[in-house]
């Protein structure tokens, strides 16, 4: 049954990401890049993985979304026509396709339970968590406890990424907003 | 979207409970999927949501941008700040041990704290970098669309 919910879904995404090449109307790119997020949240529940699939929904389906058409709404909405058709791009893009699907001929199987993933240092996680900490969930220990520099790390990178947005786009605070917000 | 009566109603319903399963999200964080990232998320969504159909600035007079940029720093600094007591106590950075007696206590309270300032940091983060792009003047006319 999994596999059969996990194959709809990469066909669906599969076929959101041909409608994201084949059109030019950018609101619709936009709204089908939120539909991608969706469809991918839903892949990570499916994997179990309710945490990531949250993020996934409330970040690449909601704001995100968002962003984007905040970002449209100040460039244009009209992806421009290439002036010329040129192969370079192209082939660099199968190559590089092709040398991925290659790689992940080496890769453990879907779900494997002898991958690296599973038996390196997981299953020290999953034991000493109950002895170190008394909370039943591994992730956050992980992440907040045992990983706890990487984790204060992506904080700063995220707080690094608010700095930089009012550095390019401009402080909002003094400046005078359009009066034609809704009330 | 003075007009838009269903939407109005429908994210005045819904706004309540994204923010409450966000607490949700943060505080439940050590025993059901979740933490402080999701939480941020999920709150700076019902912001964003509600900025969306009710205005930017009814959403700026609730969370205003002085108070939200700050807080963005505060995020960091309570995460810093649990390493630093732990540095002060005479042990590594990020050691939670210093915090309580019991070992596990002391675990679940930096747990929570560093969690907590992740949550702050990252849900202000989004407000922020939403409120950065919305506050410019669009070119593009409402009835472009």
């Amino acid at each position: 049954m999994d596999i059969v919910i996990n194959l709809v879904l990469f066909a669906m995404m599969i076929a959101t990401a041909i409608g994201i090449l084949m059109m030019r109307q950018l609101f619709a790119v936009v709204v089908l890049a939120g539909v991608f997020s969706l469809l991918s949240a839903l892949l990570f529940v499916t994997l179990d993985a309710v945490d990531v699939a949250f993020t996934e929904a409330a970040v690449g389906a909601g704001i995100s979304t968002v962003l984007l058409l905040g970002t449209m709404a100040l460039t244009s909405r009209q992806e421009k026509m290439p002036r010329s058709f040129s192969p370079l791009p192209l082939v660099v893009v199968v190559v590089t396709g092709a040398a991925l699907i290659y790689g992940t001929l080496d890769m453990p199987n879907f779900g494997s339970a002898d991958s690296p993933a599973q038996t390196h240092v997981a299953s020290q996680y999953l034991e000493r968590t109950p002895k170190d900490m008394g909370i039943p969930n591994v992730v956050t220990a992980i992440l907040a406890s045992y990983r706890g520099y990487d984790t204060f790390g992506e904080v700063v990178v995220v707080f690094t990424a608010a700095v930089g947005v009012l550095m390019l786009v401009g402080g909002f605070a003094r400046r005078r907003e359009p009066e034609d917000e809704g009330e | 979207m003075r007009h838009h009566l269903i939407l109005r109603v429908i994210v005045k319903l819904l706004v309540p409970p994204i923010m409450l399963f966000a607490l949700y999200v943060q505080f439940h964080g050590e025993y059901s999927p979740g933490g402080g990232f999701q939480a941020g998320v999920i709150f700076a969504a019902g912001v964003i949501l509600f900025a969306l159909v009710y205005g930017l600035r009814k959403a700026k007079r609730i969370f205003p941008p002085w108070l939200v940029i700050r807080l963005a720093a505060v995020g960091v600094l309570l995460y810093a700040g649990t390493g630093v007591v732990s540095l002060f106590s005479g042990k590594a950075f990020l050691d939670y041990s210093v915090l309580a007696t019991s070992p596990k206590d002391a675990q679940v309270y930096g747990i929570i704290a560093v969690e907590l300032g992740v949550g702050i940091a990252v849900a202000t983060v989004m407000i922020v970098v939403f409120y950065a792009f919305a506050s410019r003047p669009p070119r593009i006319n409402d009835e472009d669309w």
